[in-house]
């Protein structure tokens, strides 16, 4: 590797780059080109650096200056200002909140303070393409360490005494699957990584495969040795193109560093991977209908027993991991599992990953150890609700769990918390909602997305979820019923009881934690006929206040469907029965004449 | 159901791509994936040629087809628009922003506009939160996008046309 | 063999490990309510896809309720199959399905039949709480079945059966979700796709989404139309069945019956399909031989093993699966059609009438019957051998519309000439009998010797592929018998890659023979009426006194007065066919 002075790191998640920071890199490249910089100052794209409100973020090395909302025709300066004369170009620091002052260094902004990146230690700073950078920061030290000086026995101890549970959702035990998988019987066994990430608003997987495939790479490996796996696959979304194309960089490159193939590092060992692609089924995620999906057929899930780890892919012993859960492995090797255990709570060890994502002023990927508060991710980390609007809730576990409200901003995150307070882990999507969401209007959007991605295999699952949003749909509507919340509970209970997978077992968990937290929201939508956040459009009106109005007619201008009606320079009027709500006339209106009851 | 003839590359496309996963039943969707990305959707004629390919049932084909949203039977249009209906973005209004291009483009959502320019469709998160509410349009991503750009978004696309359409 | 004990219902029971919980509760009289699973245990059908959810019970110390037909028992298990919580689930699951479910129960075609509405009835439903949208499809007619499925509730019973048994794979659950359900690719009509119309998916079909055509009225116009003689002839497996419909035990023999309600009906002459399954073993026999024996004297042109031929439902198979293997098959027609080809030439010359005069009805345990009559081929300038096919079902309540009583019928004996038959004709009823009639045929003519014994056992029995060698005096003959197209198209795949040493092959479309076929009373899930159909054949056939076809009187004066000889050219004109590529 040649030796450079400065590194220039730009995120190249998708988030940033979705905001350019491709053409960042390039124009940064032919601006070093220019001043005859480029033996000295290296371009490095990178995974995503977490903080994606901000992005696209540059950062500089090695001084660590953090650049956050960087255009491409910001790099002309940073070079003549930061890289030329070694001053940082300050409009473009990230200014504290608070002090509103400049910070230059992440490490001091309240947004990094709290995390420990342990799955995400690579995001960021290496370049995901190159296999030197992921080997220069530890990388296969732990599949050589486990090839060279651990029996299979001694690395599931390993990682069964880590206390590491699945960070995909349902958090069983990792060490224990592995072992279960390694002591079945079979000529032919699989590893299977499941990066079919379809929860709506959750981007960890994604991230850590942009970020650091090689640590997805290594645990496979690490998983194929100790189960007595020979083939792996990564079973990867086709709507994750930059994450495919760096996976397929990084499984050529292990290659050709001989750790993958026959005879890995002269063990003995032999071990490849394959990539298969899913095409959009959310029900995917659950590990008998990606197997199926994998094998070609329909994505329909089926009854367990028997386990993955008995018959799973081509009715082999398979054991189905998710991404974040194999980015922990190299690190929990190498550090040792007393490390690991000594981060978290009594029951979940280590760290989880979530999309911080919604009405917060910190969108972005976080990684917080177990037990931090929702309070410290939602106020510290994530800044705060948007706006200075009020907090209403969080929904972690995406359509599968539920809304955590104010009471319980103080527990302390993990699995079994979570689960007590009628919501899960999930795989990590973090939505915060503030009190312009209806409740009400959020537990029909996730069954919404359950009816489209429910396979249709079972009937309360098919029909139930159907019922169900139905029902979340007139009450929205404002054509709600006396006993619509009765039946609600009854449908839900039925759901969870009887579905198949877990996609219709958890799919009511949304309308049941709204019904308990938010039965007042019910109510007024039912009875009263009213949104009190005002989101349901049904329920709106929009009317003129009389005494504001000055005639000017810009409302009836602009009013798509000619329902508003008026004379210049007198009080206009709002057909009601002629209104499409679009609010066109409210946002038009310059004098807050017209207003939403 | 229309019938479309395939073309004779087509038809070699297809063969092509069946045989290059040794034609065998279990790859069937890294086929469907193949065969859409050369061909732009799979009509009901390439999936019958698939079914013959890998010796299997035209049913199972098109019920794998019909299983899975990333595969269209219908063409997409020149400016394919999707919009992220991720949790992220939906309480950030993507809503309003699909119903705009809705009601702007005239289609429902899966379809394409009559003149075959846009077609509308909806996506689950494209991992871009920071940037929510998100559309893209072929693979151009806009961030932050409210309804009221909505018109300029596909005015940036129409007269990218009219220009090509014009100089030629 | 391990053994586990557990409780169900509080009542220990222990079972071999392997054995579900809806099967352990069963051995003591626990009867689980169930709806998508369905096991044919003889026959090796299974469909357990653990879809509706009926079957849920409470498992001590599971988070939620088990479906019994796919739990394995597990050691100290305590189930209890009866509580609020299981029979409210239940319920609630079966209120969904019938959210989706028209409720045209009282003139829908499955009345009286239909396991939804039987279940409906057993889980006491008298409401449905959760109303809302239902699914809507189209409704396709095909010459044999009709698709109705906005009654489908995802058994998955009749994919399972198209796929998996019949390898036809016309079916697939297409869509997700809401709008899952069963189809043809693109949701073409039956008609377009390569169906064989063996109607295995309707005879499995818990709900009315898929029914057979119905021809009584047009056969009830027949018989009341003056100017037409409608003749009826009725198949070997019929018999054995109708019982059934009018609540006799499963393999009650009711020939007697039958042809006395027919009488009854009004047609004016009640005929036999056994007859001409006598003459189909002359022809099919005859083309054996002659095969066999071009065969031995070495004749390289010749094509071995030779394939049954009667079923229409696998005609159709390997005209679409297997149009390389045509010239294989025998090229006789199958019973029905012979039967129609000669009522309506030998048997309308003997009336004094025209064959347009004639109506042709025939009573089959079949829907291809239905096509098969309306094949081009079995047509004279347009006017088809068989007017019209009815199933054994289509008998049963064209009975009860007219008003006879059938269990108080006195036993009445078909008419003469085209009504009498032999105990070979009998077992064209069940698997193994074509082959074994044609045998007992064969034998005689190829070693012009009495046959020691009738009953040839290793050609019967319900494994679906069965194989055996017949002594011809010295000529060890290969026999191989195929039930189901599963099982047949193994066969055909061993031909096709000419590793078969086989010299005869019986194939029958449907599991067990024309007993199972599409056209006969529901057998509910239930495999033990197919096997008690097929005692009843055996029976048939032993009570008769002549038991080899060519021995049958009225078959020797038909070649006599009319066909000449078999593979003569008469017979060739009107008792053989040719087959299409319809791939």
């Amino acid at each position: 590797m040649a030796e450079y002075n400065t590194q220039i790191l730009i995120c190249g998640g998708t988030g940033c780059k979705s905001a350019e920071s491709d053409e960042i890199g390039n124009v940064f490249k032919d601006l070093l080109n220019e001043y005859g910089l480029d033996d000295d100052v290296q371009v490095v794209v990178t995974g995503c650096f977490g903080f994606c409100e901000k992005g696209p973020i540059v950062k500089m090395m090695p001084d660590k200056t953090f650049y956050v909302h960087v255009t491409p025709a910001d790099a002309e300066e940073i070079i003549k200002e930061h890289v030329v004369k070694g001053r940082q170009v300050d409009r473009l620091l990230y200014k504290d909140p608070k002090t509103k002052k400049s910070v230059s260094d992440s490490q001091h902004m309240d947004f990094y303070k709290k995390q420990i990146r342990i799955a995400l230690r690579n995001c960021g700073f290496i370049d995901p393409e190159n296999i030197d950078e992921y080997i220069a920061r530890d990388g296969y030290m732990a599949l050589g360490k486990c090839l060279g000086e651990m029996t299979p026995e001694q690395v599931i101890d390993e990682i069964k005494k880590s206390g590491l549970r699945g960070r995909g959702g349902g958090g069983f035990p990792t060490g224990l699957k592995w072992e279960i998988t390694a002591k079945v019987k079979g000529d032919q066994k699989y590893v299977v990584c499941n990066a079919d990430e379809g929860d709506p608003g959750a981007f960890m997987d994604r991230s850590i495969l942009e970020g650091d495939p090689h640590s997805v790479i290594e645990s496979m490996a690490i998983n194929g040795y100790c189960t007595g796996a020979t083939k792996g696959l990564v079973y990867i979304r086709a709507e994750y193109p930059l994450a495919v194309a760096r996976l397929k960089t990084a499984i050529k490159q292990a290659r050709e560093y001989g750790l993958l193939g026959t005879d890995i590092l002269g063990s003995g060992f032999d071990f490849d991977i394959e990539i298969r692609y899913g095409a959009g089924a959310f029900v995917c995620g659950e590990e008998t209908a990606l197997i199926h999906s994998m094998e070609g057929l329909r994505g329909e899930p089926t009854f367990k027993p028997p386990f993955p780890s008995e018959s799973g892919y081509l009715g082999k012993p398979t054991n189905v991991n998710n991404v974040e859960t194999y980015a922990n492995i190299p690190v929990i090797i190498n550090k040792g599992a007393e490390w690991f255990a000594s981060i978290g709570t009594e029951k979940s060890k280590g760290t989880k990953v979530f999309a911080l994502a919604g009405k917060i002023n910190n969108v972005g990927l976080i990684e917080v150890p177990m037990g931090t508060t929702l309070r410290e991710v939602i106020y510290d980390i994530g800044g705060g609700i948007k706006g200075g609007k009020k907090f209403k809730a969080v929904q972690t576990g995406g359509p599968s769990g539920g809304m955590l409200t104010n009471d319980f901003l103080d527990t302390p995150i993990d699995y079994d918390n979570l689960i007590s307070a009628g919501s899960m882990m999930g795989s990590g999507g973090m939505i915060v909602m503030d009190e312009d969401d209806c409740m009400v209007a959020i537990a029909k959007f996730y069954l919404e997305f359950t009816l489209e991605e429910s396979c249709g295999k079972c009937s309360p699952c098919r029909i139930g979820n159907k019922r169900l949003f139905e029902i979340l749909e007139r009450i929205t509507e404002g054509k709600g019923e006396e006993g619509d919340i009765h039946k609600l509970r009854i449908l839900s209970e039925v759901i969870k009881d009887t579905s198949l997978c877990g996609l219709g077992q958890t799919s009511p968990n949304p309308v049941l934690s709204s019904l308990s937290h938010f039965m007042d929201e019910y109510e007024a939508h039912i009875k009263d006929g009213r949104c009190p956040a005002g989101q349901c459009k049904a329920l709106l009106k929009y009317e003129v206040v009389e005494e504001k109005c000055t005639g000017c007619t810009l409302c009836f201008r602009n009013c798509p469907v000619g329902a508003i009606t008026g004379e210049r320079r007198s009080v206009h009027y709002i057909d009601q029965s002629l209104c499409i709500k679009c609010g066109v006339c409210f946002e038009k209106c310059k004098f807050d004449a017209i207003v939403m009851v | 159901m229309p019938r479309i003839k395939l073309s004779e590359t087509a038809i070699q496309t297809i063969r092509e791509v069946c045989a290059s996963f040794d034609n065998q039943e279990g790859e069937l969707i890294n086929v469907l994936h193949k065969c859409q990305e050369k061909l732009g959707y799979l009509p009901a004629e390439v999936q019958e040629l698939i079914a013959q390919e890998l010796n299997m049932s035209i049913a199972k084909v098109y019920g794998v087809v019909t299983f899975y949203s990333f595969f269209t039977m219908i063409p997409k249009g020149e400016f394919p628009i999707s919009i992220c209906m991720g949790t992220a973005c939906y309480v950030r209004g993507a809503e309003q922003v699909l119903n705009e291009f809705k009601r702007q483009l005239k289609v429902e959502v899966g379809q394409t506009s009559p003149d075959g320019k846009f077609s509308l469709s909806c996506l689950r998160c494209v991992g871009a939160c920071g940037l929510a509410p998100v559309v893209m349009v072929g693979e151009k991503v806009y961030g932050r996008v409210s309804p009221q750009q909505v018109k300029q978004i596909l005015a940036e696309h129409q007269e990218g046309c009219m220009r090509e359409a014009k100089s030629a | 063999m391990e053994m586990i004990n557990l409780t169900i219902d509080n009542k220990p029971v222990v079972v071999k490990k392997g054995t579900t919980v809806l099967e352990a509760a069963t051995s003591i009289g626990i009867h689980i309510p169930t709806l998508c699973y369905m096991k044919l245990d003889d026959l090796n059908i299974e469909n357990k896809p653990g879809g509706c959810r009926i079957c849920v019970v409470e498992v001590k110390g599971r988070r939620n309720l088990a479906p019994a037909c796919c739990t394995d028992a597990a050691e100290g298990m305590e189930i209890s199959t009866h509580t609020i919580r299981a029979i409210n689930a239940r319920r609630t699951v079966m209120e969904l399905i019938l959210s989706d479910h028209p409720s045209d129960c009282l003139i829908c075609a499955k009345s009286g039949n239909c396991d939804l509405q039987d279940m409906a009835h057993r889980l006491g439903i008298r409401e449905i709480h959760y109303k809302g949208a239902q699914s809507m499809y189209r409704e396709d007619t095909s010459p044999a079945i009709i698709r109705e499925i906005n009654k489908c509730i995802l058994c998955r019973r009749c994919e399972m059966m198209c796929n998996e048994v019949q390898t036809v794979g016309v079916l697939s659950a297409i869509n997700r979700g809401f709008d899952a359900v069963v189809a043809p690719a693109f949701e073409m009509n039956l008609d377009h796709s390569v169906c064989t119309y063996c109607g295995q998916c309707v005879a499995v079909c818990p709900t009315g989404a898929l029914t057979e055509v119905n021809n009584t009225a047009a056969v009830v116009r027949a018989l009341y139309d003056p100017t037409k003689t409608v003749v009826v002839q009725t198949a070997p497996a019929v018999r054995a069945a109708l019982g059934e419909e009018f609540g006799m035990e499963a393999g009650t023999l009711v020939t007697g019956k039958l042809v006395a309600a027919l009488r009854r009906l009004g047609f004016d002459y009640v005929f036999d399909t056994d007859f001409a399954a006598d003459l189909t073993i002359m022809e099919e026999g005859a083309e054996l031989l002659n095969r066999l024996g071009r065969h031995l004297q070495g004749d390289p042109d010749v094509k071995l093993p030779i394939l049954t031929s009667c079923c229409p439902a696998w005609v159709k198979f390997f005209e679409h699966q297997f149009p390389d293997l045509k010239e294989i098959p025998s090229t006789a027609r199958s019973p029905q059609q012979m039967f129609g080809a000669i009522a309506k030439s030998y048997f309308a010359e003997k009336l004094g009438k025209k064959r347009e005069d004639l109506v042709v009805v025939s009573i089959m345990p079949c829907l291809a019957k239905k096509y098969e009559c309306g094949r081009d081929e079995f047509a004279v300038d347009g006017n088809p051998d068989v007017d019209y096919a009815i199933t054994t079902r289509e008998l049963a309540s064209l009975i009860k519309i007219s008003n006879i009583k059938f269990t108080s019928l006195p036993n009445e004996d078909f008419d003469s000439p085209l009504g009498e038959s032999t105990g070979a004709g009998v077992i064209f009823g069940t698997t193994g009998g074509v082959i074994e009639a044609a045998v007992r045929t064969a034998y005689e003519l190829y070693t012009g010797k009495d046959l020691p014994r009738i009953d040839f056992h290793e050609l019967r029995g319900m494994e679906g592929i069965r194989k055996a060698t017949i002594d011809f005096n010295g000529l060890p003959l290969n026999i191989g018998i195929a039930h189901g197209l599963g099982n047949a198209r193994q066969l055909l795949e061993e031909i096709r890659a000419g590793k078969s040493s086989f010299h005869a092959i019986e194939i029958m479309s449907c599991p067990g023979g024309c007993i199972g076929g599409g056209g006969q009373p529901y057998h509910h899930g239930d495999a033990d009426v197919i096997k008690k159909r097929q005692m009843a054949i055996y029976k048939e056939d032993s009570n008769k006194t002549i038991r080899k076809s060519h021995e049958n009187p009225y078959i020797k004066k038909l070649y006599e007065e009319f066909l000449g000889k078999p593979l003569g050219h008469k017979a060739h004109e009107l008792l053989h066919t040719q087959y299409f590529d319809r791939s």
